[in-house]
């Protein structure tokens, strides 16, 4: 591309060029955002998981010890609240969405770069009064169920204004990354010459702008039960509980697809580049994402076939919760038919990609058995559903993720990973993982309850199995942020394109410059043309 | 900050697409309550009917018109601006600015009567949807006239022309919405027939 090979010590920063308090707090440059988010969003990953593993070690014997029951109640609140809202639904989008879709399209930012530094500071601002909450931490489990959470003398009100601040944070980056692809592609890059990570992205900002604002209200709703003493959701003023479920699971279950959905954008960049074929099915891949996106507004009701429900109503919204596991399969076949004959090399996005397509069958095959009405009574609020929720949301968003992490890893810091370390933490991290979260489905099988803080002696054994897995867990993703850590500081530089890439984000140095490219490139083809042009990036 | 940048050749129409987006995420917003109001008028007809009686629909009508005039007005001002005349805007936005001062007038008005009358939002679920729905509409008005202040200091200061009209479209866009909001909320809450 260029000719000046030759950068001056200063142009290898890149974007990181500038320092300073008021280089990042007032930056408009969507990589430093992007980077802002990465940096709280796994802060919060690492504070979640570490009250993870203190339930588990509270769970190693079956009666009581370690906490009181109410501290058990206040810590499993607080890592869902904590995973689910201020880590793992901003993870992907405003992290690495906000650092590579305009590099991906070929633009010099998003659409609307103030708006999107607003967001941060809606994030940050929401972190802060989601964290003053826990000078009371609520008790109500991350999903607010009223009568309880309408009535429980915790700070949910505080909490639900955090996470309404979080929310519209969501909903504007959202916003903003719908009409960054709409209107910002460089010339040439058509719709079907989007990298399927782009499919991914708009598939979810589309839910995020048009789910979150439910939640939203749900929040302003159970603010106003308890503040107003408006009787929405309580069943001595007319109200109904019920009503409050529905509400939470409009935006809940959609809300499960933003955090998938992009990991699923992230390992069809990666299969096809680390196979050097060209992805197989790209519309399939595309329009499954949004398929996903649109159905996965209609099953909500899933949640529910146990609170109260008519068996019409349940039947519909079980067989479109079987339908909405067609696109995602569809998705995992042309992966594996992307791998079929490929040149596969395994290095650490690869691994980490492969991790979660076979840890994400296992996740979404058992949510077919939670879909079917018969077995979702059977195992309803067990530990199957533990099991099966952590294979999804670790097992799937999780490793999509890491592999992201590892696969861009060079292209944001200027630094490459070093690859042992990454192995020895992968293998710990999978090891760790099912040890930790496959009992769990024998447990719930078993009938073994979640959310208690003691359970029967007998589901013991299991317990600690479960427990030492999270220990083994916990020290793989340790050795990972080690790993991270030691990188940015000491790591060999990166080259533009490690990777071999054929994206355009691998066309501009690393880190890439402020304004990311030069010129805005014309596009030509689609990004997978792999073994059927030249190789690229044998620039060293 | 030349032409060449590909994000300014396509700033009115990202302005565009990202205020109908905006409007989607509000629409979804005041869905939720729309939802609840459904849900409880099919489950309680009687109350609905009952307690609607003790609105002032005098005052929901006047309230109705101003609003749908302010509209209007705004319309005119953009109109105006896409012909560049720019004392036409100022004096519509002035009058949209008036017109919806004087709506929120008229509900503190309301709510101070219904207040005087015993009727807060934990009276009955008809009177919480009432306060929650006028309330959170009475909110856009006030952040919709936030916006226009802000577009009469720009302008004063000549920033708009026929050239440049993006954001008092856009906030004309957010006007209707916040308007039309309130043409289904009138019927749903003074109307109940």
């Amino acid at each position: 591309m260029s000719e000046e090979k030759v950068p001056s010590p200063g142009l290898r920063r890149g974007y990181l060029k500038e320092k300073g308090f008021r280089s990042w707090a007032f930056t408009h440059d969507h990589k430093r955002i992007g980077i802002m988010y990465l940096i709280a969003t796994h802060l919060f990953f690492l504070i979640g998981g570490l009250l993870a593993v203190l339930l588990r070690l509270k769970l190693l014997t079956p009666g009581p010890a370690l906490m009181s029951s109410h501290a058990y109640n206040v810590l499993f609140t607080m890592h869902g609240a904590m995973m689910i809202f201020l880590f793992i639904i901003p993870a992907i989008p405003s992290s690495l969405g906000n650092f590579f879709i305009p590099l991906l399209i070929g633009a010099r930012d998003v659409a609307f770069p103030r708006l999107n530094l607003y967001s941060l500071w809606l994030f940050l601002a929401g972190i802060v009064v989601t964290v003053a909450s826990l000078l009371n931490p609520i008790d109500t489990g991350w999903t607010f169920y009223t009568p309880y959470s309408a009535k429980s003398a915790t700070a949910v009100t505080a909490l639900s204004l955090g996470l309404f601040l979080v929310g519209m944070s969501s909903i504007l980056t959202g916003l903003n990354f719908i009409v960054t692809i709409h209107t910002m592609r460089a010339h040439g890059m058509t719709w079907y010459r989007m990298p399927l990570f782009i499919w991914g992205m708009y598939a979810t900002s589309v839910i995020q702008v048009l789910a979150t604002p439910v939640i939203g209200m749900t929040f302003i709703l159970l603010v106003a039960e308890r503040i107003f003493g408006v009787g929405f959701f309580d069943p001595a003023k007319g109200g109904d509980p019920l009503l409050f479920q529905h509400f939470f699971w409009f935006y809940s279950h959609p809300v499960v697809y933003v955090m998938i959905l992009p990991a699923m954008g992230i390992i069809s960049e990666i299969i096809p580049t680390f196979s050097r074929k060209p992805i197989f099915g790209y519309k399939a891949i595309a329009y499954s994402a949004l398929a996903i996106a649109f159905i996965g507004f209609l099953v909500w009701g899933h949640h529910m076939f146990v609170s109260g429900m008519s068996t019409a109503a349940a039947v519909i919204f079980s067989f479109l919760t079987f339908f909405v596991a067609v696109p995602t399969g569809i998705k995992i076949f042309n992966w594996i038919a992307t791998l079929y004959r490929g040149s596969i090399s395994l290095d650490s996005p690869m691994i980490w990609a492969l991790t979660f397509i076979f840890l994400f069958i296992i996740g979404g095959l058992t949510g077919l058995f939670l879909g079917a009405l018969a077995t979702d009574v059977h195992v309803t609020d067990t530990y199957f559903l533990v099991a099966h929720f952590h294979y999804t949301m670790m097992g799937g968003t999780v490793m999509g993720l890491f592999a992201g992490l590892h696969y861009w890893f060079p292209k944001m810091t200027g630094r490459m990973l070093n690859e042992r370390w990454a192995f020895h933490a992968w293998w710990l991290i999978v090891a760790g993982f099912n040890v930790t979260f496959f009992p769990m489905f024998i447990l719930g099988m078993q009938g073994m309850p979640r959310r208690y803080a003691e359970y029967p002696a007998k589901y013991q054994p299991l317990n600690i199995v479960a427990t030492v897995g999270s220990w083994v867990l916990a020290l793989g993703i340790l050795i990972m942020f080690v790993n991270f850590i030691r990188a940015l500081k000491s790591g060999p530089p990166a080259p533009d394109n490690p990777w071999h890439g054929l994206t355009l984000e691998w066309t501009v140095p690393s880190p890439p410059p402020v304004e990311n490219f030069e010129e805005i490139p014309t596009v030509t083809d689609w990004p997978y043309s792999y073994g059927e042009k030249e190789e690229p990036g044998n620039d060293e | 900050m030349t032409s060449d940048h590909p994000k300014h050749e396509g700033a009115p129409v990202s302005a565009r697409l990202g205020i109908w987006a905006f409007l989607a995420t509000e629409l979804l917003l005041f869905g939720g309550l729309f939802t609840v109001y459904a849900v409880y008028r099919v489950v309680y007809p009687d109350l609905f009917q009952q307690e609607h009686l003790k609105l002032n629909r005098l005052l929901g009508t006047l309230n109705t018109i101003l609003l749908l005039t302010s509209s209007l007005t705004m319309a005119v001002g953009i109109a105006a601006i896409r012909q560049g005349r720019q004392q036409a805007l100022k004096i519509a936005l002035t009058l949209t600015l008036l017109l919806s001062a004087g709506f929120l007038g008229i509900k503190y008005l309301e709510w101070s009567e219904d207040f005087s009358h015993g009727l807060y939002p934990e009276s009955n679920l008809f009177f919480g949807l009432y306060f929650m729905m006028t309330g959170l509409h009475g909110l856009h008005v006030v952040l919709g006239m936030l916006v226009m202040g802000w577009l009469l200091v720009c302008a004063r200061q000549g920033r708009f022309s026929a050239q440049y009209s993006t954001p008092v479209e856009v906030t004309g866009l957010y006007w209707h919405f916040v308007d039309l909001v309130w043409i289904y909320l009138f019927p749903l809450l003074y109307l109940v027939g």
